[in-house]
């Protein structure tokens, strides 16, 4: 009962805040709307006892991601309140390919089987660890790998080639 | 079904049959709004008597006695004030930020281990990761405080604070994974029972490595929470107040209260990750924790109670003693001492004490449940002398700092009210200095 209760306040903050993000024109509120669909996402896996996976949804979401994108923004942007007129072509192709993400997503809920319900181990941080560093770990790895070469490719970009005068 | 809490059982005489109740939301909600607010509003006090003690000042005096009610009576005031909201600002976004930033700082309320049973969620597998979850979000409501009052000062504190945050998160991160590594558990709850057997078995004192990695940790706590010398967000020499510079009334003082309920929290974190959580030094607490008698156990979980924020309010203290002495630094100066010193010397602790623990192994399990940490035979058996050996040079290393620091103290309070008269201006004449630092002028 409770339960269902607290899944549908969220499924309804998620839902209206995802609608935001869509519509809002001005970029810093998306963010916002967007920050407020994480945080019901994050609830809506702490509901489903995954709370590790709601804390790293809201650490590299909420934490990183947003403050990036708002960051950016900032830096960037040239009139305080930055809103963007979106074409109709984008306008349609954005519909399009939302219709066809939607509708491939029902079908595959409604066809495939669904998983078998997750023992209470194996949403531990133990099973997590160790499944990382051992089944899985070459594509741990391989993502790590990934992160640093942004880095390198970060700092590379943000070197400037020549030394300023001024130190 | 986990076992019912010891005020489950005093209270319900077991576990209750409501769900909801079980949960304790309400109480916990309750609880912690009213534990949240009434130290935010202690250290606000605090700080500005020690602001004056270190001005030659008397500080707050006049609202209850010595000024203790002064901190509600300004409250009150800020609660009446008008409501004022810039016409330029983004209406919606400036009156979102305030809560934005204080909502976060509260929930973490709900994960602190204050006592054995004292814990709001004792549950949380992963309490201290999603205790830093939630404080990521706060940075969230500063930037766009900053960014939704349209004001250059605000953007300019608003982009410090961005910068500021997600650079210092990564040493904060690195020296919570040392304490972490050392524990083996993300719980706060097992992190603090893991340091119940005295002095020795505290985190901090377990190797080298932690120690100084506490001492990173207290540095990026600092930056992360805008104490000084870190308050570049909010710098009032060059930014007027920085992100909340456009905020008044009720509004800022969501600001003020959302940032001494950090120091809080950081404190609190830094506690039980380091300096042994609600044990006391002797390990009395972890020893008559086993007891069956329960109001014996509430006794004793009061007692921790105490200890526990009187840990975490000397290391407030700690961060106003720095606010209050040290000069803040240029934006450069700061980014370059996270960058290029405290990451790379972080890694290098994060190396260090990874193969510390590979090559001379602890004694594992809690201490008085699986071994007694006050005889030398369980540390001799396992052949983990040598972690025993660096756990009480360590100690004894602290208790050491201390002892010179108490004595330091005592010689500048026996010495100091002399001091103090030679300094001022006009010390010639008694009259005139007792004039000058007289309530009526403070």
């Amino acid at each position: 009962m409770t339960q269902t209760l607290l899944f549908y306040t969220f499924a309804t903050l998620t839902a209206a805040s995802a609608l935001g993000v869509v519509l809002s024109r001005n970029i810093v509120r998306t963010a916002t709307c967007l920050l407020f669909t994480l945080l019901g996402v994050a609830a809506l896996f702490i509901l489903l006892d995954a709370e590790f996976l709601a804390a790293v949804q809201l650490l590299v979401y909420a934490g990183a991601t947003l403050v990036l994108i708002l960051f950016g923004v900032m830096l960037t942007s040239k009139n305080p309140f930055t809103s963007y007129q979106p074409s109709r072509l984008e306008l349609l192709l954005s519909l399009t390919i939302a219709i066809i993400f939607f509708t491939s997503l029902t079908a595959a809920i409604h066809t495939l089987p669904s998983p078998p319900a997750a023992s209470e181990s194996s949403y531990s941080i133990l099973f997590l660890g160790n499944a990382l560093l051992t089944d899985y770990l070459i594509p741990f790895e391989l993502s790590s790998l990934l992160l640093l070469l942004t880095m390198i490719g970060a700092a590379h970009l943000s070197n400037p080639r020549k030394p300023t005068s001024n130190q | 079904m986990s076992p019912p809490t010891l005020l489950q059982r005093l209270l319900f005489h077991g576990p209750p049959a409501h769900p909801l109740l079980y949960s304790f939301l309400i109480i916990a909600i309750l609880f912690a709004a009213l534990l949240a607010s009434s130290i935010a509003m202690f250290c606000i006090w605090w700080e500005r008597k020690v602001s004056a003690r270190m001005q030659s000042r008397h500080g707050p005096n006049r609202v209850g006695p010595i000024g203790l009610l002064q901190s509600p009576a300004d409250g009150l005031k800020l609660a009446l004030k008008e409501d004022l909201i810039p016409t330029s600002a983004d209406h919606l976004l400036f009156r979102l930020a305030p809560y934005l930033t204080f909502v976060p700082v509260f929930v973490c309320f709900l994960a602190i281990p204050f006592a054995p049973d004292l814990i709001f969620q004792p549950h949380l597998s992963a309490g201290l990761f999603w205790i830093l979850a939630i404080l990521s979000v706060e940075v969230l409501g500063i930037i766009l405080a900053g960014w939704a009052s349209n004001n250059k000062w605000a953007v300019y504190g608003a982009i410090r604070e961005a910068c500021q945050m997600v650079s210092y998160e990564i040493p904060l991160g690195l020296s919570i994974l040392i304490a972490v590594m050392s524990a083996g558990t993300l719980n706060l709850l097992a992190i603090s029972h893991l340091q119940q057997g005295g002095l020795h078995t505290w985190l901090c004192f377990r190797n080298p490595f932690t120690l100084a990695a506490s001492a990173v940790f207290f540095i990026a706590s600092l930056a992360s929470n805008k104490r000084a010398p870190f308050d570049l967000p909010e710098s009032e020499s060059e930014l007027v107040a920085g992100y909340h510079t456009e905020y008044s009334g009720i509004r800022f003082s969501f600001f003020f209260l959302a940032e001494y309920c950090a120091m809080f929290v950081v404190s609190a974190i830094q506690i039980t990750l380091f300096f042994g959580s609600w044990n006391d030094p002797l390990g009395l607490i972890g020893y008559y924790s086993t007891s069956h008698n329960d109001f014996f156990l509430l006794l004793l979980n009061l007692v921790a109670l105490v200890i526990f924020i009187s840990k975490c309010l000397l290391l407030i203290f700690i961060q106003m003693w720095i606010r209050w002495t040290l000069p803040r630094p240029r934006i450069d100066q700061v980014l370059y001492a996270c960058i290029k010193v405290l990451l790379p010397f972080s890694c290098l602790l994060l190396l260090g004490s990874a193969l510390w623990q590979l090559l001379l192994p602890e004694l594992p399990g809690t201490p008085w449940q699986d071994y007694d940490p006050w005889h030398a035979h369980s540390w001799l058996s396992t052949h983990t002398t040598p972690a025993l050996l660096t756990q009480l040079f360590l100690s004894l290393l602290a208790i050491l700092f201390l002892l010179i620091t108490l004595t330091w103290i005592t010689h500048a309070y026996l010495t100091g009210k002399q001091s103090i008269h030679k300094r001022l201006p006009g010390a010639d004449s008694p009259h005139a200095t007792r004039a000058r630092i007289s309530p009526q002028y403070n």
